[in-house]
This record gives C-alpha cells, sequence and structure tokens, in this order.
C-alpha cells in the first residue's frame, strides 16, 4: 500500500507536549498551570439563552457570515470597546472559534513562498497554518528586555522581499506581554513602509490589567491592512463554545468567507445565540472575572518572583512567563522534573518558541495556586540540596 | 471610595480572615495602606461586621426559617419606622424590610422548629397594635443563601494541558 500522508501534513510538527500529557495522566493529583482556558463556567445567563434557543427547535444553519444579530453586536462592541468600527455585513465573519479564524485569515492572504514573520513566543498555531497554506513562517522574537513586546527592529531584521504578512498576538499568550498605542505606531510604520499586511489576534484583549487594550486597526494607517481576531473563549469563559471571528475590509472578508463556507459552512447556530447573549448582557460577569484573574496575577506573579523565578508582571492574558535559567535546567527539564516530582504541570517555553521561560496559567483558584507554588517551592530546595 | 477600597471590600465580604499581606499584593499597596483603609472603612460602617456563614443544618441542628409579611397600618409622623424597630429588636428576626407591593414589611425570622415560628407569629408580632394581617411562609429547602450555591456539584474534568 501506499503511504497516503500528504506531505503538508507530514512537514507540521506534532504537539510539543504530548510526553507531559501522558506522564500527567498517570497522577491524580496533578496541579496544573498548564491549561489556556478560564477555570470560570460560563456565566449562566449565556448559558440559559442557548438552552432555551434549543428548546424553541432553534437548530439550524444560520447565514455562512453569522447571525446578523451577533454581526449586528460584534460591530457595535468593537466600536465601542476598542475603536475598530466594522461594517457588519460585509466586514465581519462569525467563525468556530479563533482557531479556525486564523486558518481562513492565513489562507485568504498567504501564497506558496511567501513569508510570514510570526512574533514568537506565541499559540502554537500559527506557524502550522501557514505551512498548510505553502507559506513560510519566519519568526520575529520579543524578549523578556521589552517585556515581550514586538519591536520595529526586530520586524526590520527579518523583512526579505518575500515578506507579506506579519502575525501578532497582544495581549500575548504565553508572555502576557501587551502592546501599547506608541508600541503599535512604532511598528505600524514598518508595515507600511513594506507594505505588510498585519494579522492581529485580539482574544486576549479584555484581559488587560493595566490600562486599556490597544487595537491596532485603529491607528488609520493600518486599518486597510489588519486582518483582527477575536472570540469569546477567554474573555466569557466559552471555550467549548467554539465561537470567535474575523474582522476586515471587504476585499479580504470576501476571500476569507469562500473559505469558511467550504469548510465549515457556518459556526454552531446555539453557540452564535450564546455569544449574541454574552454581549448583550455579560459584562458585569466578565468583569468579576477579569478582576479575579487581575487579583491572583498579583498574588501569583510576587510568589514566583519570591520563589527566585524571576518574573515581570504580565500585563495580560492570564500566564506568567518566569525564566527557569536560575536553576540550570532548560525549560522542558524543569517541566518534567517540576511534574514528575511535584505534580505541577506548567508548559515548556520551547514549546511556545520562549525558551529559557516556562507558562504557568493562572486560570486556577487561588487555593490551588497557593499549592502549586508551595510545591514549587518544595522542587526548588530539592533542586539547592 | 477608590477601586482599592472596592477591591478590599469585595475580598474580605468573601472572606473575612484573608491575610493583610495577601491583600496588599493584591491590591497592589503596602499592609500598613490596607491596614488604614479597612479602619476607615469600619469607622465609615461600610463594613458592618466580620461573620462566618454557617450552615446550621451541616453542623447538625436543623433550624426553621420563615419569610413573614405583615401589612402595617402606617403612624402619623413615624410611619413604620416605630414598629420596624420594635420588631427589629427580637432575637429571632433575622432581616426585616420595608417592601413594595401587596404588604409592607418582611421578615426572615429563625426559629428552632415551626411551633416556636408559630408561637413567636402568634404570639409577639400579630398583635402588636398595628399589624392588621400577617401571613407565614415556611422555607421548605434552600438553594442558594448569601450568594452561595449550597449543593455541591461535581468539578468538571479538565485536560492537564491545552494551548
Amino acid at each position: 500500500m501506499r503511504d497516503f500522508i500528504s506531505e503538508r501534513a507530514r512537514v507540521i510538527p506534532p504537539s510539543g507536549i504530548r510526553k507531559f500529557f501522558d506522564i500527567a495522566l498517570t497522577m491524580d493529583d496533578v496541579i496544573s498551570l498548564g491549561v489556556g482556558e478560564p477555570d470560570f463556567c460560563t456565566p449562566w445567563n449565556i448559558c440559559e439563552a442557548s438552552i432555551y434557543s434549543i428548546e424553541q427547535g432553534v437548530t439550524n444553519y444560520t447565514s455562512n457570515k453569522g447571525t446578523p444579530q451577533l454581526r449586528a453586536a460584534i460591530s457595535r462592541y468593537l466600536d465601542a470597546r476598542f475603536h475598530t468600527p466594522y461594517d457588519p455585513e460585509s466586514e465581519i465573519i462569525v467563525t468556530n472559534g479563533v482557531s479556525e479564524a486564523v486558518d481562513i485569515a492565513i489562507r485568504s492572504v498567504v501564497d506558496a513562498g511567501d513569508e510570514v514573520l510570526v512574533a514568537e513566543p506565541c499559540y502554537v498555531s500559527y506557524s502550522p497554518c501557514v505551512t498548510l497554506a505553502g507559506g513560510t513562517p519566519v519568526p520575529v522574537p520579543c524578549t523578556a528586555e521589552t517585556e515581550f513586546r514586538l519591536t520595529a527592529d526586530a520586524l526590520m531584521e527579518r523583512i526579505t522581499g518575500r515578506s507579506k504578512v506579519v502575525i501578532a498576538n497582544f495581549p500575548n499568550n504565553p508572555t502576557g506581554g501587551t502592546m501599547s498605542e506608541a508600541d503599535y505606531r512604532a511598528v505600524a510604520d514598518v508595515i507600511v513602509d513594506h507594505d505588510l499586511l498585519l494579522i492581529s489576534d485580539e482574544v486576549y484583549a479584555e484581559l488587560t490589567y493595566d490600562g486599556q487594550h490597544f487595537s491596532p486597526a485603529s491607528l488609520p494607517d493600518l486599518a486597510e491592512r489588519t486582518i483582527t481576531l477575536n472570540g469569546f473563549s477567554k474573555a466569557f469563559a466559552m471555550t467549548g463554545w467554539r465561537i470567535g471571528y474575523l474582522c476586515a475590509p471587504p476585499q479580504i472578508t470576501t476571500a476569507a468567507l469562500k473559505i469558511h463556507q467550504y469548510v465549515a459552512l457556518c459556526a454552531p447556530v446555539m453557540a452564535q445565540i450564546a455569544a449574541y447573549e454574552a454581549l448583550r448582557n455579560g459584562a458585569a460577569e466578565m468583569n468579576a472575572m477579569v478582576r479575579e484573574y487581575h487579583v491572583r496575577r498579583n498574588l501569583f506573579v510576587d510568589g514566583l518572583n519570591r520563589l527566585g523565578l524571576t518574573c515581570h508582571v504580565p500585563k495580560g492574558a492570564f500566564y506568567a512567563f518566569p525564566s527557569v535559567e536560575s536553576t540550570g535546567m532548560t525549560d522542558p527539564e524543569f517541566a518534567e522534573s517540576l511534574l514528575r516530582e511535584q505534580h505541577v504541570a506548567v508548559v515548556p517555553g520551547s514549546v511556545l518558541g520562549g525558551p529559557g521561560h516556562v507558562r504557568c496559567a493562572y486560570a486556577v483558584s487561588r487555593a490551588d495556586l497557593k499549592t502549586a507554588l508551595e510545591r514549587m517551592e518544595a522542587f526548588l530546595c530539592g533542586l539547592k540540596t | 471610595m477608590d477601586e482599592t477600597d472596592r477591591l478590599l471590600l469585595r475580598e474580605l465580604e468573601e472572606n473575612c480572615r484573608i491575610p493583610l499581606g495577601e491583600l496588599a499584593v493584591m491590591a497592589e499597596c503596602d499592609e500598613r495602606e490596607v491596614e488604614e483603609r479597612i479602619r476607615k472603612l469600619e469607622e465609615l460602617g461600610a463594613i458592618r461586621k466580620y461573620a462566618a456563614f454557617v450552615d446550621w443544618e451541616r453542623a447538625g441542628d436543623g433550624l426553621v426559617t420563615a419569610v413573614i409579611e405583615l401589612k402595617v397600618s402606617p403612624e402619623r409622623d413615624y410611619g413604620y419606622d416605630r414598629i420596624a424597630d420594635r420588631i427589629a429588636r427580637f432575637r429571632q428576626v433575622r432581616s426585616l424590610r420595608l417592601m413594595t407591593g401587596a404588604y409592607d414589611l418582611q421578615l426572615l425570622v429563625v426559629g428552632g422548629s415551626m411551633h416556636e415560628i408559630a408561637r413567636f407569629v402568634s404570639e409577639q408580632i400579630a398583635p402588636m397594635d398595628s399589624i392588621r394581617e400577617t401571613a407565614t411562609h415556611i422555607t421548605m429547602k434552600s438553594y442558594k443563601e448569601n450568594g452561595t450555591i449550597l449543593a455541591e456539584h461535581d468539578e468538571v474534568e479538565r485536560l492537564p494541558y491545552s494551548f
């Protein structure tokens, strides 16, 4: 029999934490700081709206782009919160989570041979999606020295004649880094000068603790050359509902919609109804969750620094990204030993393009964070003896 | 009151035994400032008292609670205040509110038995001069008290890792 696996599927790397997953599954008292999702349940009003719609028999396909109500609500929300006006008819597509939005955004603009500059460390899917689209991912490092911001200099160094797209995710998974208006203005000049397009994944926008989230598409220079991605998973604790959205000028959404309609048709209607309720009546619950993450961040980062694991204060998302260099171990060694010896799960930074660090999600209860810190302390004491 | 005071009040409302040091880290200020702010909130009466939320049933003493609605004839010059003040002084009355709608005062009453509550209503409350009508509703089961859901739900399984 022939080997039927395509070259495209063969070249993308497997999950970088399969091994850790298997170790964790053999233990029954793991405290996991390895999960990139809120520990809260979806606020009840959101669930209720969806349950009611199912009871009413609303189980059909929707328009490919998503229900008109949800698109109108997203449009109002983005304009009011982040000063990015998008037309609900021609500039917004509701997707199956931001994951799908990442894929169709990349496939809409990347051709074989195009280079895509990916700000790293970052979420795991950008580079494989670029590869699947035939493009070449080019990592652009964001470092602890600049609090993990994307800088114009770092971007400039990697631009070639084949560069076409920049992918950035701020607030950032895994670093918690954010970009201010001034930070984006500096980068915007490079993007415009080299006629590039920006894909901005802002799924953690609401989880910004010190100051306001800044959306690059609110800069006039970037509005016409930015694809804004966002979703409901993180802000409204709705990971399992799989609702994200893609916003861009009409010529881009027209292309993206063609791909979306063939591969996904539409996002599930019951989840779209839930998302609509989230935007209509979810702000108070969301704010309460954000306040809780903020408090946990302060407690956890303080704890990490006390342990001697140097950690900058992450201004967004729900991850701390401490350096483990002081232990003399590499980040995969650190993550594996910590899991085996103290049953605390963290993600090695090198899996996410940030070697020398580990990602700790503080989207767990305060009691678990406290226990995790105690176990990490015991682990570090064990290293010294 | 500012955002820091709000944070302190929310935290203390949830857990009044939280250590000062933890509050200071959360609020991004030093312990002395936290202490000073709490003292001011106490003085202001924004913090009325520090109390445990007791589940007496779990502790082994089943209690009976009842909501009692009263229709009251208000007094000239005093309205409902004087009668409310008299009712509030009974130890059994856990809360007392003046309401809009079909009745005037609403009492939450706690007693050791239904009999005890019945006696309290019929002998202490109903005979008071300005009380025109009473309606007593006994609690059959409590699902949520003080913002806390009492039934225990199984924890939802989460994956140990996800990106």
